[in-house]
């Protein structure tokens, strides 16, 4: 039996905060779930993906986050509940299912976790989504552990369905990626009837209905602003004249630097969880007699603004700070230290920071594409082919890597499926060729559009999808183009190659780029062709040798090894880079070698060096 | 073991690794022995593209705190899987914590294509010694090879933490993790490797 399928338990158990929020949804009767993968969310999809058919719950990974919340809301309207999960720019992606889902609402509990990063550790920017709640009407509840996670999983499903409209559950990294005991409930048997009441009149949202809906939305606002108010999610402790008010797992950071600095006698705290509706009476009952206040939250100052609202709509002479007064930072995360340092110049107290070491300048050591990865291959002919003069816009997964020396294969990016549409804008403007890069999951997600309007438009570029067969970068998730699954090789649901002909792009090749020479070919033969206006795709399809080995139990068979006759050009360090590459270097020698442990026998090197052969690994 | 839970407050431990040498399985494996225990704990692990050959970090805070991150300065107990890291990982640290590291190099990649250069060991360790109360070098590899796999240094490096008497678990609650984080046919090389690295504790 899985681990989130446990059943209610007095003993707690260690549970990651995005399965936290998967056991919620079991305990709640969650039978829906549609989610893309994006990190720091992704477990939530995988766990369920991992317990679908014992739960009786459907899970499916759809194409991009807002295929996720249309087929999500579908079911939540027929009477079933659902959930659909995303990081957090996902829900820009989702953002005009969300806006208008706000005014037509659901008949069962509906639950869109949107999981923020700030400090950016896996995303390309810091946008607080706390904003996208406020916009488009939706309550909010924000957890800051685990065990809390659980359990806003669990009132945002019955809050969602008591005022039917579906509930934001707003994470960020360290709630998703904090793991803590938690508290097994019972696990519901009773199996949800789905059932679709005809009511156009409600549901199709043409001008007339929508005005309707506005106001009826307006007026549900009114009645969830009552609700948060009441909510024992927003809770206060502490007697003082000082008052902080925090969220999320801010509130963490928050108790922390209160016990340490001694202060938990002189402190009030005002943790707010159910964020959006404002709890204005909360905020103003909370304010009364205190001189001065705290707001800690991490990014933008969401909460800091209502509640300088609520100070002056009360005539409150309280003194409050936050982002304002530029205490709290409003780029990446908080931390207790940060706190306390806000805290001790807000209120003058005594706190002495430790002192830091400082570190003399170490080696880095970023993240690399694997060795064997076909990314690295293909980059390499592109780069014997197209050169310094190209220009390459590329998109988001592992070969975004590429980005780094000695590739230096990035020209561009800023969203999911942005490489193919700003090469067509680049190739209006300038004169050089111009090389989008893209993954076939980025390629299905967002990447349609762009070729269609590319294909249109006769734009002058060259697309190469890199097809390694599987959402790689976010744990090798399935998508419509997949082949390689668990129980075998399978023609794909979705042929790329199929799509992209229909999509209307003629000049298709498809490669093995762990083939160079055959790859650079195909590559010149696309660069003459160049010449004419249109678009040229190259699909590069090899799959992910970690998936491939993961799927197929496939067994290395060689090795590759630098023998004797190596005149140290050191080609294959300064165009490849492979991580199975050392050089040494000692008074009397010089070496290149690789390390038999790292090398996945791809051959790519052997076939750009005459000094490096194979051999046979011994069984 | 004599377990004093009154005086025992909260203890931070901060991990840091490279992707693939099991840094969040031994952070796991702290966490589930405090869960036996019955003290109060929290985790917090970073997933995604750094496991590429990059930095993996992790924390475990024990006791009466409640934010599962541990900022600068703040560590009691640096965990470090390989030297470099426990160099980078510095800031972390303060002068009162005891810092625990392996003393296998991992080459990264901008040495071994010749950017840059891996730092004198000698140096570095003097480094750590300079700044930190107490420096414990564990010979993790060897240790983890003669329980059966190199693989195992983490739970050696998890078996030397053991040791230390600076969290307040008994050994059959360490045992008992083990058994709950460890898959049934890696369990008796690991348990074999724990126990080395518990043996190399007790005499530092």
């Amino acid at each position: 039996m899985h681990e989130l399928l446990m059943p209610k338990d007095d003993r707690k158990q260690l549970l990651l905060g995005n399965e936290a929020i998967v056991r919620g949804a079991l305990e709640g009767n969650v039978r829906f779930v549609a989610a893309y993968p994006g990190t720091p969310s992704s477990e939530i999809i995988d766990r369920f993906y991992q317990v679908a058919a014992e739960a009786e719950v459907y899970v499916e990974y759809s194409v991009n986050e807002k295929v996720s919340m249309e087929t999500a809301c579908a079911a939540a309207v027929s009477g079933v509940r659902s959930l659909c999960s995303m990081k957090h720019v996902g829900l820009n992606v989702a953002a005009d299912a969300f806006m208008t889902l706000a005014y037509v609402g659901v008949k069962a509990g509906m639950v869109i976790v949107v999981a923020d990063d700030p400090s950016l550790h896996s995303s390309q920017n810091e946008q607080d989504n706390r904003y996208y709640a406020k916009m488009a009407g939706v309550p909010m509840l924000e957890p800051a552990t685990p065990e809390e996670a659980k359990a806003m999983t669990l009132a945002a499903l019955d809050l969602s369905e008591k005022y039917q409209i579906p509930v934001i559950l707003r994470t960020t990294t360290r709630v998703n990626h904090c793991r803590a005991p938690v508290t097994l409930g019972s696990l519901p048997d009773e199996s949800p009837k789905a059932k679709f009441t005809k009511d156009p009149f409600n549901l199709v949202v043409v001008p007339m209905v929508g005005r309707k809906l506005h106001l009826a939305l307006l007026e549900k606002l009114q009645k969830l602003q009552k609700e948060a108010e009441e909510s024992p999610l927003n809770h206060s402790t502490g007697d003082g004249r000082w008052g902080v008010i925090t969220s999320g797992v801010s509130y963490l950071y928050v108790l922390d630097a209160v016990r340490e600095l001694g202060l938990t006698d002189r402190v009030k705290i005002l943790r707010v969880g159910f964020s959006y509706p404002h709890p204005r009476k909360t905020i103003a009952n909370f304010l009364q007699g205190l001189e001065k206040v705290l707001v800690v939250e991490e990014l933008e100052p969401f909460l800091e603004e209502i509640v300088k609202v609520v100070a002056q709509e009360e005539g409150l002479a309280v003194k409050i700070a936050g982002k304002g007064g530029g205490l709290i930072p409003r780029a990446f995360e908080l931390d207790s230290a940060k706190v306390k340092q806000a805290m001790k110049t807000f209120w003058g107290i005594a706190y002495e920071a430790p002192r830091l070491f400082s570190v003399p300048e170490l080696p880095q050591r970023p993240p690399n594409l694997c060795p064997g990865c076909p990314h690295r291959a293909t980059y390499y002919s592109v780069k014997k082919v197209f050169g310094e003069e190209a220009v390459y816009p590329t998109d988001i997964g592992c070969y975004t890597l590429g980005l780094l020396p000695p590739l230096g294969m990035a020209d561009f990016l800023i969203c999911m499926g942005s490489s193919v549409a700003t090469a067509g804008g680049f190739s209006k403007v300038l004169d050089q060729p111009v090389v989008a890069f893209i993954g076939d999951s980025t390629f299905f997600h967002g990447g349609l559009p762009g070729l269609v309007n590319a294909v249109s438009h006769d734009h002058r570029i060259l697309l190469v999808i890199l097809d390694n067969g599987t959402t790689a970068m976010t744990g090798h998730q399935p998508h419509p183009g997949v082949e390689l699954t668990a129980e075998g090789k399978k023609a794909p649901k979705v042929s790329l190659e199929g799509i992209v002909r229909g999509c209307g792009a003629e000049r298709v090749v498809t490669v093995n780029p762990l083939q160079t020479q055959k790859t650079q070919e195909a590559l010149e033969q696309i660069r003459n062709q160049m010449k004419d206006p249109g678009v040229s795709v190259l699909i590069s399809k090899s799959p992910c040798p970690l998936f491939e080995r993961r799927m197929t139990h496939k067994k290395q068979k060689v090795v590759f090894k630098v023998d004797a006759s190596c005149d140290l050009c050191k080609k294959c360090l300064t165009e490849l880079g492979c991580p199975a590459f050392v050089w040494e270097q000692t008074p009397t020698r010089e070496c290149i070698q690789i390390n038999a442990a790292l090398c996945s026998g791809c051959s790519v090197c052997a076939q750009m060096c005459k000094s490096i052969q194979p051999e046979k690994i011994s069984t | 073991m004599p377990l004093d839970n009154k005086a025992f407050d909260a203890i931070r431990i901060f991990f840091t690794g490279v992707g693939g040498q099991g840094t969040l399985l031994a952070t796991r494996l702290v966490g589930e022995a405090a869960l036996q225990q019955g003290i109060p704990v929290c985790l917090s692990e970073i997933h995604g593209m750094a496991q590429r050959g990059g930095v993996v970090e992790s924390s475990v805070v024990v006791g009466n705190r409640a934010s599962p991150t541990i900022a600068d300065g703040e560590a009691d107990i640096l965990m470090a899987f390989e030297p470099l890291e426990a160099a980078r990982a510095l800031p972390k640290c303060r002068k009162e914590t005891v810092l625990i590291t392996s003393t296998v190099p991992i080459v990264p990649f901008t040495v071994a294509v010749g950017q840059s250069t891996y730092p004198d060991l000698a140096q570095l360790y003097a480094l750590l010694e300079g700044s930190v109360a107490r420096l414990i070098k564990v010979e993790a590899a060897v240790l983890a090879s003669r329980a059966g796999s190199e693989k195992a240094a983490n739970i050696v490096m998890t078996g030397v933490l053991a040791a230390l008497n600076q969290l307040p678990i008994s050994r059959q609650n360490w045992q008992e993790a083990l058994r709950r984080t460890i898959p049934e046919r890696f369990l008796a090389l690991n348990k074999k490797a724990f126990e080395l690295g518990w043996q190399f504790g007790l005499q530092v």
